[in-house]
Parts: C-alpha cells; sequence; structure tokens
C-alpha cells in the first residue's frame, strides 16, 4: 500500500517540479496540525512518564499510614501545607504519591485489557472478514452474544466470585471488551479480502497464516490502534467502577476507583478526596480519547467529524 | 418484510439463549457455589447440606435445563438471600429501573439532537467547539463519581434534591442526569455527523433552492433522515443504560433491578444474579430487534440482509 503511494507521489512531483516532501514530514505536520492529538498526545505521555518515573518522584511512601496527620486538605486549601501538596486520606497516606502509583495501576489495566481483548477480538474479526461464509456467521454470531451481555454486571458478578486483584480485573475485561476489535477487524479485513496484493500473494503460494499474518494485519492496524485506544479508556473506566463498588483492586492498593471509594464518606465535607482522583481518571481517560479521535482522523482526514 | 421480521425474530431468541448458557457456565465455572454460599467459616458438612437444599449436586446440564424450564415459564426459583421468588423481588424493582432508564435516555435525546443539529448548522464555530467539548467531557467522566459529584453539589450543598431513596420523582432527577449524560455524548455526536452528511446532500439543495424558508429545511426534509441511525442508537443506549443502572443505582440507593443485582452479587445470591443478567440481556436484544426492524421499515435497502 505505502508502495503504491509513495510511487504515484514521486511520480506526480516529477511531472510539476514541487520540492520532494518526505512521507514522515507529511504525517509530522499533520500530527502537529491537529490540535486535539497534539494535546492528547502531550498529556498522555506527561501522564505516562509521571507513572514510570513514579517512584522516584513521590515526596511520601503512598502505603505508608500516619493516624496523627490524616485528612489533611491540599496545599490550595488555607490549611493545606507543600508538606502534601494533594493533601492526606482517612489513614494519613500522601494522597498525591497515592495519585501517582495510581497512574500505573489505570495505565497497566487499561493496556494489558486492550492488549489481551485486542488478541480475541482481531483473531475473531479477521477469520470472519476473510473467510466469510459459514466461519463469519458463527463468530459474528458470538460477536451478537457478546453484546448481549451486560459487561458492568458480568463483570462484577464473575470478579465477586473469583475475587477481585489486579490481574483478575486484567483477565475478566481482556474477556469482555474484544467486541468493538471484532467488529471492526472484520469490516476492514472483508474490504481487502480481494484487494490485488492479497490476490497476488495467494498465486505466489504464499500459506494462508502467512497471507493474514504478513500482507493483512500489517494494512488493518491503524484502524486497530484507533479501537485499542478507545478500549483502553473503556478498561480504565471499567476497572475503576469495579474498584469503586469493591469488586476491582483490593485495597491497600491506589488505584483512582478505589480512592474515590474510600473517600466517599468524606465528600460531603472535604470534596477534594473525591474530587482529586475522579479529575485524574477524567483527565487521563480524555487524553486517551483525544489520541484516539485524532489517530482517527489521520487515517481518514476527508471523514473527520 | 415479514420474513425479514421473522428471520431477526429467531436469531434474536437463539441470542436469549446462548447468553442464558454462558451465563449460567460463567456462574458455576468459576468457582464452588455451595463453598460461596456457606461461607468461609463453614464446616464440610454444612457446605454438603447446602449443595443438597439447592440442588447443586445434580449434574450441572441436569441443573441448566432445570432453571431454563422455570425461566420460560417466568419462574426463576427462589432467592437464597432474600425471603421471597425472584420473580417476584424483578416484577417490584423492575419499574423503578425502567423509569430511570426511559427518564435518563429522554433527558439525553432532549439534550443531544438539538445539541447536535445546531453544532452541524454552525459547523466550526465556538457553539460547535463547546458542543464537541461536551461530548468529549461526557465520554471522559466516569459515571459514578458523575453521581457523587452531582450529589455533593444539588443535594448537599445547594440542597435542592434528595440524594438517595425513590419515595417521589424529585428521587428520580439526578440519577436520570447521572445516566443519562453517559449516553448523550454518542447521540449527539451522531446527530451531529448525519446532519453534515445530509446538509451537503443534493435533495437539500433543491429544496433550498425551492426557496423553502431555511427552518423547513433543516427541521422538514433534513432532520427526518439524519435522526434515523440516532433512533437505532437510542434503542441501543437504553439497553447498555439498564446494565449500567448496576453503579448509579448503587451510588442513589434507589431500589431497582440494579440494586437489586448489586445486594444479590455481594450475598452470593446467583439465582436472582442469573434472572437479572438474562433479563438485562433479554431487553437489550428486545431493543436492537426494534431497531433493526425500525431502521429496515425507514430503509427498504436494509430488508435483503
Amino acid at each position: 500500500m505505502s508502495d503504491a503511494t509513495s510511487t504515484v507521489s514521486t511520480v506526480s512531483n516529477a511531472n510539476t517540479f514541487l520540492p520532494v516532501v518526505p512521507e514522515w514530514r507529511r504525517t509530522l505536520n499533520r500530527f502537529l496540525g491537529h490540535r486535539g492529538l497534539l494535546m492528547g498526545s502531550i498529556i498522555l505521555g506527561l501522564i505516562v512518564v509521571l507513572a514510570i518515573l513514579a517512584p522516584w518522584l513521590v515526596p511520601h511512601d503512598p502505603y505508608l499510614q500516619n493516624i496523627s496527620q490524616r485528612m489533611i486538605p491540599p496545599v490550595w486549601h488555607e490549611k493545606g501545607s507543600w508538606e502534601h501538596v494533594f493533601g492526606t486520606d482517612k489513614l494519613g497516606r500522601d494522597y498525591l504519591s497515592r495519585l501517582l502509583y495510581g497512574a500505573r495501576i489505570s495505565l497497566t489495566i487499561g493496556l494489558s485489557a486492550a492488549l489481551i481483548s485486542g488478541l480475541i477480538g482481531t483473531t475473531l474479526g479477521v477469520l470472519a472478514g476473510y473467510f466469510g461464509g459459514r466461519v463469519d456467521a458463527v463468530i459474528s454470531y458470538i460477536i451478537t452474544t457478546r453484546l448481549a451481555m451486560p459487561v458492568v454486571l458480568v463483570a462484577l458478578a464473575m470478579s465477586a466470585l473469583v475475587g477481585g486483584s489486579l490481574q483478575m480485573v486484567i483477565i475478566l475485561l481482556g474477556l469482555l471488551l474484544w467486541d468493538r476489535f471484532a467488529v471492526v477487524a472484520r469490516s476492514t479485513t472483508q474490504q481487502l479480502r480481494d484487494a490485488e496484493f492479497i490476490a497476488s500473494a495467494k498465486v505466489l503460494g504464499a500459506s494462508t497464516t502467512y497471507i493474514l499474518v504478513r500482507e493483512l494485519l500489517p494494512n488493518i492496524l491503524s484502524a486497530l490502534i484507533v479501537v485499542m485506544t478507545l478500549e483502553m479508556a473503556h478498561a480504565i473506566l471499567l476497572e475503576a467502577t469495579l474498584s469503586f463498588l469493591g469488586l476491582g483492586v483490593q485495597p491497600p492498593m491506589p488505584s483512582w476507583g478505589l480512592m474515590i471509594s474510600e473517600g466517599k464518606a468524606y465528600m460531603f465535607f472535604k470534596p477534594w478526596v473525591i474530587a482529586i482522583p475522579g479529575i485524574a481518571l477524567m483527565v487521563l481517560v480524555l487524553a486517551i480519547n483525544l489520541v484516539g479521535d485524532g489517530l482517527r482522523d489521520m487515517n481518514a482526514p476527508e471523514g473527520r467529524n | 418484510m415479514l420474513v425479514f421480521i421473522f428471520r431477526r425474530l429467531l436469531v434474536a431468541f437463539s441470542v436469549a439463549i446462548t447468553v442464558s448458557v454462558v451465563s449460567f457456565m460463567l456462574l458455576h465455572l468459576s468457582g464452588d457455589l455451595a463453598i460461596s454460599i456457606a461461607g468461609p467459616e463453614s464446616t464440610a458438612e454444612q457446605v454438603e447440606q447446602i449443595r443438597i437444599d439447592f440442588g447443586l449436586d445434580k449434574p450441572m446440564v441436569y441443573q441448566y435445563f432445570d432453571w431454563l424450564w422455570g425461566a420460560v415459564q417466568l419462574d426463576f426459583g427462589r432467592s437464597y438471600y432474600f425471603q421471597d421468588t425472584v420473580m417476584s423481588l424483578i416484577s417490584e424493582r423492575l419499574p423503578v429501573t425502567l423509569t430511570l432508564g426511559a427518564l435518563a435516555l429522554g433527558l439525553a435525546t432532549v439534550i443531544a439532537i438539538p445539541l447536535g443539529v445546531i453544532a452541524a448548522i454552525k459547523q466550526d464555530t465556538w457553539i460547535d467547539r463547546l458542543a464537541l467539548t461536551i461530548a468529549v467531557i461526557g465520554q471522559a467522566m466516569p459515571s459514578f463519581w458523575f453521581a457523587l459529584t452531582l450529589i455533593v453539589i444539588f443535594a448537599v450543598n445547594l440542597q435542592w434534591l434528595p440524594a438517595g431513596g425513590n419515595e417521589s420523582w424529585q428521587h428520580f432527577v439526578l440519577p436520570a442526569i447521572a445516566l443519562g449524560y453517559y449516553a448523550m455524548p454518542a447521540m449527539m455526536r451522531l446527530t451531529r455527523t448525519g446532519m453534515l452528511e445530509v446538509l451537503n446532500s443534493d435533495y437539500i439543495r433543491t429544496a433550498r433552492s425551492k426557496g423553502l424558508n431555511e427552518s423547513t429545511v433543516i427541521f422538514k426534509h433534513a432532520l427526518r433522515n439524519a435522526v434515523i441511525p440516532v433512533v437505532a442508537l437510542a434503542a441501543v443506549e437504553l439497553g447498555f443504560m439498564l446494565g449500567g443502572s448496576v453503579v448509579i443505582e448503587s451510588v442513589f440507593s434507589l431500589k431497582g433491578l440494579g440494586q437489586l443485582a448489586w445486594d444479590a452479587i455481594t450475598r452470593n445470591d446467583y439465582p436472582v444474579v442469573q434472572a437479572v443478567v438474562l433479563i438485562i440481556a433479554v431487553f437489550y436484544i428486545l431493543l436492537t430487534f426494534l431497531a433493526d426492524v425500525i431502521n429496515a421499515m425507514l430503509d427498504p435497502r436494509l430488508r435483503v440482509r
């Protein structure tokens, strides 16, 4: 695909004597020209760096309890201090430190769950789209069934049975959130199934596995990456919901959903205890969604909405 | 058309059966129900007794068909925890959740469609940007956190509305906002894209060149076509909302189906969990079926497949 387009552009460039702009420069310019994508990437990048460097950045141990330092308000509050920028929770643990460690949990869960569901959904979708017929009918039926199952409810019931933990949440969400991957992989594969490069690979005697993995997959990857961002955001919100309801990541881990749940009893008089982790969740999901929307626009600039 | 409806109905029915099998399997395979029900401090004899009392000693296939036979007669057995049949618990709670869902959907539609239309007419102005910003933020906000924030602002600080319970219509306002805001962004975006597409079409240009005034063009000609996919989406969103009601109802302690499911999950009351999962799935299947039929009635091209 990319070979074909670059050949065309060199030919037209040669004809009109325009200076040759390399492909990556054009991509970079479009990236920088898309405000949402740029903003989302900067925020997301910042959160990722903060999460990775958390052990060296945090001012306090996020698990260290200090009963004499309970419920200290954040620094912008009149009783706040720079010692605890975002204050402390009901056990005297530093809120900023917990927030930074919480970013690690959210990002780990979002990425791992999206990878697992991506693997399941892409496999199903590609097989359905490429083979069509009976395979397609069976897989479409599986997708319809999955869509009919209420995700939040099933996730809650399952984690109540198997017991909540970081690994369980990842596996559960990975097993539940593959539907959009399957739908997108199926329709993009259907569009490419009869393309010439697939036909020529067949003529050259390539095996079906080779065609699917080496010829087809790279061409539907950009669409899948967009779905990946959506499902990452989805998984992060669902983890927060499960942890908020007490059936996800367990205490004392600093999951943002759990922090909101622990702060719930204090929210009437000390609203920052739920405001801070809530805003953190919103900013992270917002950044991921902006990146996803931006990537979709980059893939199909004419289909902007 | 009748053939189309019949075929879709057949698929809908078999999906419902498959969902019932899957939810039954998930709950029975993810742990030993008898041990979960008996609790951690019970003896082996007590567990054995519970196994026999609840019929959990019989083969799984037998248990499933026994349950299914009851389910088609709307008999879901007795609750383990509540001293009542599952069916009477559900028929008591279902109206609350349906009211909440209808209110939330109504609210989302009333906001999303006008906002989408205005954003499309005033494309690329500040109104359009504002509408998109509201949508993007709505998609990033965790629903339980938004619900808590509403409680802090409107129930505690302003004291306009009650924070929880379901005694009067006022009790439904905040939950409906929290649930509706969740469905609004997708509907608004779809209205906007639909309107943009329609407004650039030939028949709108014809309508304008006939000298019709702008409001007739927009409301009688454009909106009618742009709104078709939104109707289908609304049906699907209502299905999602019924699933999402678990979270909202538990935050507002609204005694609906979601709260019942939540109580049942935390108390290992599996007959109730299974029944609620199946009922919500059946609602979703019915709603998507209706959406398909409505779409096919409005657009004959869809009847072919």
